[in-house]
């Protein structure tokens, strides 16, 4: 979090943003021709998944600044960014289960490319708490986690290509999911609703973290008085 | 035979000759992979077709590497050997590479008499499905061996590294199974090519990391 922007400042721009986002994808942005009001969920599903991404970056670049300095902080840093990324996931997933049944009526596709990356994603980062938990905390389990953290980003990509080509010989049809081209106020409300979403997203990342500091301070004044 | 070449080559003539004088891994990962194919035979419905056989002999594969890979570095954590291992003057680099090698040979001995068996029982195999399974089983001892020594560092070790290496070796069984169906398999092959060398230099610069205090 910025140094200069308190958590409750930002907070609060959290919750002007999203109204302001609500606002403009119900009121102002126009409803699809084909879709209808079930398309309005791809002002959440697509922000949220892009701010996973984000999430998932962040987590590595963290992981990337453990391994270099051996910083403890980075790594509480790194394991709260990819915790988040991975509610964020969850509610990518959510979302697209949402939008998948209201437009081609089912729950799951595996034509969505985009989606099946998230489920892969979903359970590589679930590992990584698997994982995290069962080294016991020290420099060991900071640096496998960092390691298994910037796997990740790698991942991401591979796995991404390699989700485009299993379409090929899995299900040769394409759905496309953005329909016709956006209009200037649907992309304004977008992007709107993105920001909305990347400052929440900041806000749970600070609090979290902040509660994590809190622990962990709270941890060693307990064994400096010894109980 | 000195340096970085004969460290590699040192440990992994020592875990072949562990395997060869305890036959621990190789006998148990020759049987699983058959016991699995015949338990296929039974899982596919009749009529199902080759794709569907071809897809399953890559879950066999990845099941028989993971079986191997849980195997990896018991030795080492017998009697703290890894300890002594980490602290030599080598570059630690060459303990993840020779452990690769070791686990790609055990695989490899396994697929011998797994592809022949799946070629009798099931379905013919091409020259592109097996350069498919050679290509991506480097791809799964090279991130499975690191896995695996980051598995081993924890509680519940065999529970945590089928975890980590499933959703890792996903790329590989949509490149294998790809190489295997496809009409134009060179593009699964040159993306199997693609994720071991991503993954190989990955894992040989961050092992350092896993196996250090």
């Amino acid at each position: 979090m910025p140094a200069r922007i308190t958590l409750p400042t930002l907070s609060v721009i959290s919750v002007a943003l999203m109204a302001a986002a609500v606002t403009m994808i119900f009121f102002v942005a126009p409803e699809d021709a084909d879709q209808g009001i079930s398309q309005k969920i791809f002002y959440f599903h697509v922000p949220i998944a892009l701010t996973a991404y984000v999430l998932f970056g962040l987590g590595a670049w963290k992981a990337l600044r453990v391994l270099w300095t051996r910083g403890e902080r980075y790594d509480l840093e790194s394991y709260t960014a990819i915790h988040q990324g991975t509610i964020f996931g969850a509610l990518t997933l959510i979302t697209g289960a949402i939008w998948a049944k209201a437009s081609w009526g089912v729950w799951w596709t595996w034509s969505s490319n985009q989606l099946v990356l998230f489920l892969v994603l979903f359970l590589f980062y679930c590992a990584y708490f698997m994982l995290r938990f069962s080294v016991e905390a020290g420099p060991r389990r900071e640096r496998i986690s960092a390691v298994y953290a910037l796997f990740g980003v790698a991942l991401i990509p591979v796995s991404f290509l390699a989700i485009r080509l299993a379409s090929d010989f899995i299900h040769p049809t394409v759905f496309t999911r953005e329909g016709p081209q956006m209009t200037g106020t649907m992309f304004g409300a977008f992007c709107v609703a993105w920001a909305a979403i990347v400052v929440l997203a900041l806000v749970m990342y600070s609090v979290e973290l902040a509660g994590k500091r809190t622990d962990a301070h709270l941890r060693e004044l307990r064994e400096a008085l010894g109980r | 035979m000195s340096g970085y070449v004969g460290d590699v080559v040192a440990l992994a003539r020592k875990d072949l000759l562990l395997e060869l004088r305890a036959r621990d891994t190789l006998p148990a990962m020759l049987l699983f992979v058959v016991s699995t194919l015949v338990v296929f035979h039974f899982a596919l419905p009749q009529g199902a077709g080759d794709d569907a056989a071809y897809g399953l002999l890559w879950v066999a594969l990845v099941f028989t590497a993971l079986f191997g890979l849980a195997r990896a570095w018991v030795p080492e954590r017998e009697h703290a050997a890894l300890d002594g291992l980490v602290l030599a003057t080598g570059d630690r680099s060459a303990i993840w590479l020779a452990k690769t090698v070791a686990a790609l040979a055990f695989l490899g001995a396994a697929e011998v008499v797994a592809l022949p068996a799946f070629a009798v029982l099931f379905a013919p195999l091409d020259a592109a499905a097996v350069l498919g399974v050679v290509l991506a089983s480097v791809g799964i001892c090279v991130v499975g061996t690191l896995a695996s020594a980051m598995a081993a560092a924890g509680r519940g070790r065999e529970v945590i590294l089928p975890l980590l290496v499933l959703p890792l070796s996903i790329p590989l069984v949509v490149g294998g199974v790809g190489a295997s169906v496809s009409s134009e398999p060179r593009t699964y092959v040159a993306f199997l090519c693609l994720y071991d060398a991503v993954f190989a230099i990955l894992s040989w610069a961050s092992f350092e990391y896993v196996v250090t205090e």
